[in-house]
C-alpha cells in the first residue's frame, strides 16, 4: 500500500455552485502533497471533505486502504486556515482536551505534551489562557494541537500564515522531520517558494476542477519551455547575436551574476543544449549555462490564467 | 471518555469557571433579597402627615372624621372659605373639604366639595363619602323613625362555603395557591429556558468566532458538539438553581435561629395547625394545608422533570442553531423574538385562561402545542389534568424536540462555518437541505 489518501471522482455542490467536480487525487504515501489553486477553487471544500466535517455528494475516499469513516479522526491531524482556540482556557487543559478528543486518553495526551511542550520551548505557558499569547505563540499551541496524537496523515492550510520569519522555520522543520518519520503531509499553500522547498507532489485545482496532480518533477518537465540562460563575456556582441537568431529565439534577461557579461535568454527549440553552446564558445566566454525551469508559481498562473 | 461526556464536562467547567457565572450565583441572591429588604423598609415607612382642613358649615359632620397616622383633620369651619381656598392655593394645606349647611338635603348632597392642589386618592374620597353616607344614613334612620339597632340586627351577611361533588369541603382562594404553585414551576422553566439557552447560543457563538469550530468538529460531529454544549450548559445552570436553593434554605435556617422568627418551615405549620385545631379559623387552616397535600404533588414533579428537560432541550436547539447561524449577539436578535414569543404567550395563557378555566379549550389546545406545553400544562396539573392528556402532551413535545434537534443540527453543522454576512430565514431553510 503506497497510497495514504485516495480521493475519487468527488462532487459537492452547494445549492446550484459546484464546489467540486469530479475530483480525483492520489497522495502517496510519505510524501509531502501540494495542493494549490487559487482562492475559492475548492481546496478548503476537498480537505473539510477528508475530515469529515461535511460530506460529498457523490465520490469515494480511500485512506490508508480503508473507506473513510468516523474512526479514521485520530488518523488526521487538520489544521485549518481559519484557526483558532477557545481564549480562556489555559493552554495545557486545552491540548489535552482537543487530544481527547482525538481518541488518546489523558495519560497518552500528557505524556505527548510534555514532549512537544519540552521540544518547542513553550514549557511555561501550561497555565496560561491563549488570551494572554502573542499570535505566535498561540500559532505554535495551534501546532502541537494539531500534531498531538501522532496523525498519519497531516494536512494543513496555509500553515506558515500568522508566524514570524523564526518561527515559520521552526515548524517548517518540525514537518520535514515528521514527514521523514513517516508522516504524509498534505500542504494547501499560496507560498510558493515553501511548495518549490518541501513538495515533493502537487496537485492544481482551479474552478472545482483537478487540473494538474504529479511529482513536482514531472510537472515540470511537463511544463518545460526549453528554454536556456546563458551567460557569455564576448568583444563581439553583433556576431555572437547574429550568429544566435539564425538558429534560436532570444531575449534579453537577467540574473544575478559577478560579471559584467551579456545575459540571453534562448529558446532551444528543436536543438540540444550542445548546439547552443557551440555557437557561445566560438563567441566567448560562457560564464553561465542553465536550463530554465519552470517555478511552481509560474506553472500556476500559466494554468490558472489559460 | 467518550466525546460527549468530554464535551459536556469542558462546557460545564467553562460555565462553571467564569467569573460571572460564580458572581450571579453568590451575588444575585444578596441582590434579591437586599431588594426584597428595600422594598419592606420603604413600605414600612410612615408616609408623610397630610392635613385636611374641613369647613363644616352644618357642624354635624366633623367629629366623624377620625384622624390618623396618614390624614389629619382640623375644624376651620369659621374661618373664611376664600382665605381657606387660598391657603390650599400656596400649599399650606393638603386639601379642603368644603361641607354645606344641611336644609335641603338635594342641594347639600351637591354642594359637598373637596379642593386640593393634587388630585387625591380614590380610597381617600370613597373613605370620606362613606363617613358622611354613614352619618347622612343614621339620620335619615332617626327621621323615620326606625330603630337603628334594629337594623343593624335584621342585616344579613352570608358567606358561601364551597364544596366539591365528591363531598369533600372545598376552599376559596384555592384557585390561586394552585395557579401559583403551577406558575411558579412554569415560570421556572421560562426562566431557565431564556437564561441558559442563550447561554448556549452565547457558547456557539464564542466558537465560531474563535474559529475553534473547525478544529473541533474534525475531530467530533457536529451533533455531538450541540448536544454536548446543551447538557453541558443546562448541568451548570442546574448547579446554580440548587446553589440558590441551598443558600436559601441556609439563610432562612440562620434567620430564624438568630431572630427567632417562625419562617413557616414545616414543624411551625403542624405546630400552627394542632394549636389552631381547635378553633375554627385553626380548622380552615387545616384544610388549607389538607388540600395542598390532597394536590396531585407526585404528578407534579414527575411532569415538571419532564416538561423541564422537554422544553430546556427542545428551545435550547433552537438557540443552538442561532448562535450557528450568525457571527455576533446583535444579529440574533431578528431570530430571537419568534422564539421568545410562544413563552411569553405561554406564561399569559397560564396567569390569565389557566386560572379561569382551567379545562376550557384554550387552555388545554395550548398545553397541547409542543412549545407552550412545558409552560401552560406545568400551569394546568394542580388544578388535576387527565393522564392522558399529559401523556398526549409529553409525546407532542418530544417528537417536536427530536424533529427540532435534527432540523436545528443541520442548520448548525452548515451554520458554524459560514462566516460574513447575516444570514436570512430563507437561507436558513435552504442550509437545511444541504
Amino acid at each position: 500500500m503506497n497510497t495514504i489518501l485516495e480521493v475519487k471522482n468527488v462532487v459537492k455542490q452547494y445549492g446550484d455552485y459546484t464546489a467540486l467536480n469530479e475530483v480525483s487525487l492520489t497522495v502517496p504515501k510519505g510524501s509531502i502533497y501540494g495542493l494549490l489553486g487559487p482562492n475559492g477553487a475548492g481546496k478548503t471544500s476537498l480537505i473539510r471533505i477528508i475530515n469529515q466535517i461535511t460530506m460529498p455528494d457523490s465520490g469515494e475516499i480511500i485512506l490508508d486502504g480503508e473507506k473513510l469513516n468516523p474512526s479514521h479522526v485520530g488518523t488526521i491531524g487538520y489544521m485549518p486556515e481559519e484557526r483558532g482556540l477557545y481564549k480562556t482556557m489555559k493552554v495545557g487543559e486545552q491540548c489535552l482536551y482537543l487530544a481527547q478528543l482525538k481518541g488518546l486518553s489523558k495519560a497518552e495526551a500528557k505524556h505527548e505534551l510534555d514532549y512537544w511542550f519540552e521540544r518547542l520551548e513553550i514549557k511555561g505557558w501550561w497555565d496560561k489562557k491563549i488570551q494572554e499569547l502573542s499570535k505566535g505563540m498561540a500559532q505554535k499551541v495551534q501546532f502541537v494541537v494539531t500534531v498531538l496524537h501522532k496523525p498519519k496523515l497531516l494536512i494543513l492550510d496555509e500553515p506558515f500564515s500568522g508566524f514570524d520569519p523564526v518561527n515559520a522555520n521552526l515548524i517548517k522543520d518540525e514537518i520535514i522531520e515528521l514527514n521523514k518519520q513517516g508522516t504524509s503531509v498534505i500542504f494547501s499553500t499560496h507560498r510558493m517558494e515553501s511548495v518549490e522547498e518541501m513538495c515533493d507532489h502537487i496537485a492544481l485545482i482551479h474552478k472545482s476542477n483537478k487540473l494538474i496532480e504529479g511529482k513536482l518533477t514531472d510537472v515540470k518537465k511537463q511544463f518545460r519551455t526549453n528554454n536556456y540562460e546563458v551567460g557569455v563575456l564576448t568583444n563581439n556582441v553583433e556576431g555572437l547575436m547574429y550568429d544566435l537568431t539564425q538558429k534560436f529565439t532570444i531575449a534579453q534577461t537577467d540574473f544575478k551574476s559577478l560579471n559584467d557579461e551579456l545575459k540571453l535568454e534562448v529558446n532551444l527549440g528543436n536543438a540540444t543544449p550542445n548546439e547552443l553552446l557551440t555557437i557561445l564558445v566560438q563567441r566567448g566566454q560562457v560564464t553561465h549555462f542553465m536550463e530554465k525551469i519552470p517555478s511552481v508559481n509560474d506553472i500556476f498562473i500559466k494554468t490558472v490564467t489559460d | 471518555m467518550s466525546k460527549l461526556s468530554l464535551i459536556i464536562k469542558r462546557e460545564f467547567v467553562a460555565k462553571v469557571r467564569n467569573k460571572s457565572f460564580i458572581v450571579m450565583t453568590f451575588l444575585s441572591p444578596l441582590l434579591f433579597v437586599g431588594i426584597a429588604v428595600f422594598v419592606g423598609y420603604l413600605s414600612t415607612m410612615k408616609a408623610d402627615l397630610k392635613t385636611i382642613v374641613v369647613h363644616d358649615q352644618s357642624g354635624k359632620f366633623f367629629n366623624e372624621f377620625k384622624s390618623d397616622e396618614e390624614y389629619k383633620y382640623v375644624d376651620f369651619s369659621e374661618v373664611n372659605l376664600q382665605v381657606l381656598k387660598d391657603s390650599i392655593v400656596s400649599e399650606a394645606y393638603e386639601g379642603l373639604l368644603v361641607i354645606p349647611k344641611n336644609e335641603n338635603s338635594a342641594t347639600f348632597q351637591k354642594g359637598i366639595q373637596y379642593i386640593s392642589n393634587d388630585s387625591p386618592s380614590v380610597m381617600f374620597i370613597s373613605d370620606i363619602e362613606e363617613t358622611i353616607n354613614h352619618k347622612l344614613t343614621q339620620e335619615n334612620f332617626q327621621k323615620a323613625g326606625l330603630d337603628t339597632l334594629a337594623i343593624k340586627k335584621a342585616k344579613s351577611d352570608i358567606e358561601i362555603k364551597l364544596s366539591k361533588a365528591s363531598g369533600e369541603a372545598s376552599l376559596k382562594g384555592l384557585n390561586e395557591i394552585k395557579i401559583g404553585i403551577g406558575g411558579a414551576f412554569g415560570y421556572l422553566i421560562m426562566m431557565f429556558i431564556v437564561i441558559y439557552g442563550n447561554m448556549v447560543m452565547r457558547s456557539v457563538i464564542e466558537e465560531k468566532v474563535s474559529r475553534i469550530i473547525e478544529v473541533i468538529i474534525s475531530s467530533v460531529k457536529p451533533f455531538q458538539l450541540m448536544m454536548g454544549k446543551i447538557i453541558g450548559t443546562s448541568l451548570a445552570g442546574i448547579l446554580q438553581f440548587m446553589i440558590w436553593a441551598i443558600l436559601g434554605l441556609t439563610a432562612m435556617f440562620i434567620l430564624s435561629t438568630v431572630f427567632g422568627i417562625q419562617m413557616g418551615a414545616t414543624s411551625g405549620m403542624e405546630d400552627q395547625a394542632m394549636k389552631a385545631a381547635q378553633s375554627e379559623m385553626g380548622g380552615t387552616i387545616q384544610m388549607y394545608i389538607q388540600e395542598l397535600w390532597n394536590l396531585p404533588i407526585a404528578t407534579i414533579l414527575i411532569s415538571f422533570i419532564f416538561y423541564f428537560i422537554g422544553g430546556y432541550f427542545l428551545y435550547s436547539s433552537f438557540y443552538a442553531s442561532i448562535g450557528a447561524a450568525v457571527d455576533n449577539e446583535t444579529d440574533s436578535q431578528q431570530f430571537l423574538l419568534p422564539i421568545i414569543m410562544p413563552l411569553i404567550l405561554g406564561v399569559y395563557i397560564g396567569f390569565f385562561t389557566v386560572m379561569n378555566d382551567p379545562h376550557g379549550t384554550v387552555a388545554t389546545v395550548f398545553s397541547m402545542i409542543p412549545l407552550t406545553s412545558p409552560i401552560v400544562m406545568m400551569m394546568r396539573i394542580p388544578f388535576g389534568v387527565p393522564l392522558w392528556q399529559i401523556l398526549v402532551s409529553l409525546v407532542l413535545l418530544f417528537a417536536t424536540f427530536f424533529l427540532v434537534v435534527w432540523f436545528a443540527a443541520k442548520i448548525y453543522r452548515v451554520g458554524i462555518l459560514m462566516y460574513g454576512k447575516k444570514p436570512t430565514w430563507k437561507e436558513l431553510y435552504k442550509w437545511s437541505k444541504y
